[in-house]
């Protein structure tokens, strides 16, 4: 088969749960399969006319191994089907089949990826991420961590907690539209920062919530694309890298992986459009301070238009939900061109970028592929 | 396919632009390394153990940490050392910093598909040159009893992978109406190849017979001695492109195929014996390397036989052995180091399990028999050779095809 070219491959399909503080009644598979079922639906394909499928999660959330194996079920991988799986957040599952669309070998793929963060107590099992001879041993949680990495951007001046409570407020604020969100609407940042700190500098609203969710996204290569969906969504550039692990050995207040991935997935070309949006997978406020700065947006563009992880943080699909709320927007012709964001490890220690983009009016396929509004934009109401 | 109606090629994250008419760039390995396998490594943390599999094979490839631009990394699941995601933590270690970092988790296939993942991003000119590893250090933590977690309203695993298979073992056994002592072959043969292996695990230098026969029984048709070790080992490739393999100062090995399938773990229906996703995979790799009597055509395999009964099972699931002679085909001779088709000559995961990397040592071994650097376990002549691997309830599988040659397309 021939190799598609790097920009060729859409995103021709997103779905998502409504993501939730606990889903107690459901396991895993329960909570994925109305998304599975909703992406595939609509593309009009079956599990078994996918090329590739690849998921994303992690056993320590659901504390047993091999969780991912009865997440397969909810594919119905029957007959076979060519799969992997990545031990991250799904936007790598997501970066995986976009490698196997390039190599040729398959015109479409189904993603996904869910996580039940309510299963534990989130931040003492994300202190089992850390280093384990040196870090993990002090149980630092991802809250202090966050503190640390917040408190390092404060005392260099680059914000100031009135801007991290505006951060919160704006984003659960832009969450009201959003169905799947589970923190929607709030108080103002003034009201905001008469709370009590959690860790200082810390206070309630500049954490994640606990969130249980999941998120598919379906690709598909060059005019099967098209032949999928009225409006896809191409990925025009995207790439990974990682830091080295220890914060302390880290400028907290800087993100040059996000940086070095941005420029590797071309969205600081010169003569691109200017950048509508941004999802940004920013968990704590401080860190969408520290990625703007990395991706250099402007006042044009929309940070966390969906409410972004401030507002529901599956982990494991946030990043995911990411690049599928940022092509949802193109596909619904509300932005020309969005920049999708992902991160893994303690203090942003890895990130992925991908660079979306509609066809541009010089490029708009025939009339005949319907209106926008019937394309791949409407997630799925899930669990 | 016709440009007229994609976007216009500007596209990012690759190396190198993508033409359109030109097909998937050939991929080679030129680096293996492998940690000296043991039941504990006591002397090294994880970072270290997978610094010394990374090191030996750059070293094999005369590079340097700076000649790599992507690391992909898999291991088999993170309660077997009791680390989340330990990727992150390793980054350091695997001189990843700056670079992208890729895990992957697919069970036990894990180190086949992983090598997989990392091809892909030579295949699809991602990236040039990227190092790939698997380890598992199993004596930070228990594999088996991190396998056995009890989980609310699902069937337990028990103790175990043994109490898993025994009964797909049993099963073909009474399909195919083979004698008993044909496991205990294949383990007298495994631990012997071993040997000439001074990688490997197990070195049972007063191995015979008699013993793997007379050792007790562990799951009932498997003994303890048909059954793999649990080890603590690393095992690395470094693959390149086209214009790498030409600079390598040692003979590369070619891919010429490489599949995963999988299957759900249980359902109606389902051949444990001999799982459709097994033979559909070796179906789908042979087609890519243009094998039409896998038996005739291939000069050694590499297959992941985690309990002797696998081998003649595994023999006929991936179309060497019609069905129900897998055993006749062991019991000749065939799938010795000296037969015609020498099955597991690095001794085989029987010999050797560190369990995430077990799956890439095959992988490794297939490439090393097709390079000549087998040393003492090398089979005479190998031209092409598969590696095997498979995972969960025989419902992940991954394969590859590696020559002497490079691919003609």
């Amino acid at each position: 088969m021939t190799p598609t070219e790097a920009g060729q491959v859409a995103v021709v399909a997103f779905a998502q749960s409504r993501h939730e503080r606990a889903t107690d009644g459901l396991s895993e598979v329960e909570m994925l399969l109305p998304v599975l079922r909703d992406v595939l639906d609509e593309t009009g394909l079956s599990a078994g006319q996918i090329d590739f499928t690849c998921s994303g999660s992690s056993d320590y959330l659901a504390g047993r191994p091999f969780s991912f194996t009865m997440a397969l079920d909810g594919v119905g991988a029957w007959p076979p089907i060519a799969e992997s799986h990545v031990e991250t957040d799904g936007a790598w599952a997501l970066y995986e089949a976009w490698v196997k669309i390039l190599t040729g070998e398959a015109e479409t793929a189904l993603v996904y990826s869910y996580g039940k963060s309510s299963a534990g107590d989130l931040p003492e099992v994300l202190t089992r991420q850390l280093d384990p001879y040196y870090l993990a041993p002090l149980w630092p949680d991802s809250v202090s961590l966050a503190a640390l990495q917040t408190r390092a951007l404060l005392d260099s001046g680059a914000t100031s907690e009135r801007e991290l409570a505006c951060i919160a407020a704006r984003s659960r604020a832009a969450a009201a539209d959003n169905p799947h969100a589970q923190l929607r609407g709030g108080p103002d940042a003034g009201a905001l920062l008469e709370d009590a700190y959690v860790a200082q500098p810390l206070r309630t609203h500049d954490l994640p919530p606990v969130s249980d969710g999941a998120a598919a996204v379906v690709l598909a290569a060059g005019h099967t694309a098209r032949r999928l969906a009225s409006q896809p969504v191409w990925i025009r550039g995207m790439d990974h890298r990682i830091e080295a692990h220890s914060p302390g050995v880290r400028d907290l207040t800087r993100s040059p992986s996000t940086r070095l991935a941005a420029e590797r997935a071309g969205l600081f070309e010169p003569g691109a459009p200017p950048v509508d949006i941004a999802e940004l997978h920013a968990p704590f406020t401080a860190q969408e301070v520290v990625l703007r700065k990395a991706l250099r947006l402007g006042e044009e563009t929309a940070v966390n238009p969906s409410g972004g992880p401030l507002a529901a943080n599956p982990v494991m699909a946030a990043g995911l939900v990411r690049i599928g709320e940022a092509a949802a927007r193109i596909a619904r012709g509300e932005a020309r061109r969005a920049v999708a964001h992902a991160t893994s490890g303690p203090c942003l220690q890895q990130n992925l970028v991908a660079v979306l983009e509609s066809d541009g009016p010089a490029e708009d396929g025939p009339a005949e592929v319907g209106p926008a509004e019937d394309g791949p934009a409407e997630g799925g109401e899930g669990a | 396919m016709s440009n007229s109606t994609v976007p216009s090629g500007r596209g990012h994250g690759t190396e190198a632009a993508v033409g359109g008419g030109r097909g998937k760039e050939p991929v080679a390995v030129v680096g293996v390394g492998q940690t000296k396998h043991v039941s504990a490594r006591r002397d090294v943390s994880i970072a270290g153990l997978v610094r010394e599999a990374a090191r030996r094979a750059l070293e094999d490839a005369e590079l340097a940490w700076g000649d790599v631009d992507a690391v992909v990394i898999g291991k088999a699941p993170d309660f077997f050392e009791g680390v989340m995601m330990p990727e992150l933590y390793l980054a350091d270690a695997l001189g990843a910093v700056g670079k992208p970092m890729l895990r992957v988790h697919t069970a036990g296939s894990v180190g086949g598909s992983t090598a997989l993942v990392a091809a892909n991003l030579v295949a699809a000119r991602v990236h040039r040159t990227v190092l790939t590893l698997a380890f598992e250090k199993q004596s930070e933590s228990n594999a088996m009893w991190g396998l056995s977690l009890p989980v609310p309203f699902q069937q337990p695993l028990l103790a175990g992978a043994g109490g898993f298979f025994a009964p797909h073992v049993r099963a073909y056994m009474h399909r195919t109406s083979a004698p008993d002592h044909i496991g205990a072959m294949v383990a007298y043969k495994d631990r012997r190849n071993a040997l000439k292996n001074p990688y490997a695990h197990l070195h049972e230098e007063d191995i015979t017979l008699e013993k793997v026969r007379s050792s007790p029984m562990l799951w009932d048709p498997i003994r303890y001695s048909e059954t793999c070790p649990s080890s603590d080992g690393a095992c690395a490739m470094v693959l390149t492109d086209r214009a790498g393999a030409a600079r390598t100062p040692r003979p590369p090995a070619w891919m010429h195929g490489g599949a995963m399938r999988s299957e759900p773990t249980l359902f109606a229906g389902k051949d444990a014996v001999s799982p459709r996703a097994g033979s559909d995979c070796a179906a789908d790799v042979y087609r890519q390397a243009g094998i039409t009597e896998p038996r005739r055509q291939i000069d050694a395999v590499e297959m992941y036989v985690p309990f002797s009964w696998y081998e003649p099972m595994w023999l006929e699931n991936l179309g060497f052995a019609k069905e129900g002679q897998g055993w006749t085909m062991t019991e000749s001779g065939a799938t010795e180091l000296d037969g015609d088709l020498p099955v597991n000559p690095s001794g085989g995961v029987l010999s050797t399990n560190p369990i995430g990397a077990s799956g890439m040592l095959r992988f490794a071994e297939a490439a090393l028999q097709v390079r000549g650097l087998a040393g003492a376990h090398q089979v005479e002549g190998a031209r092409r050779a598969l590696g095997h691997a498979y995972g969960g309830g025989a419902q992940f599988f991954s394969m590859w095809l590696v020559a002497a040659d490079p691919p003609t397309t």
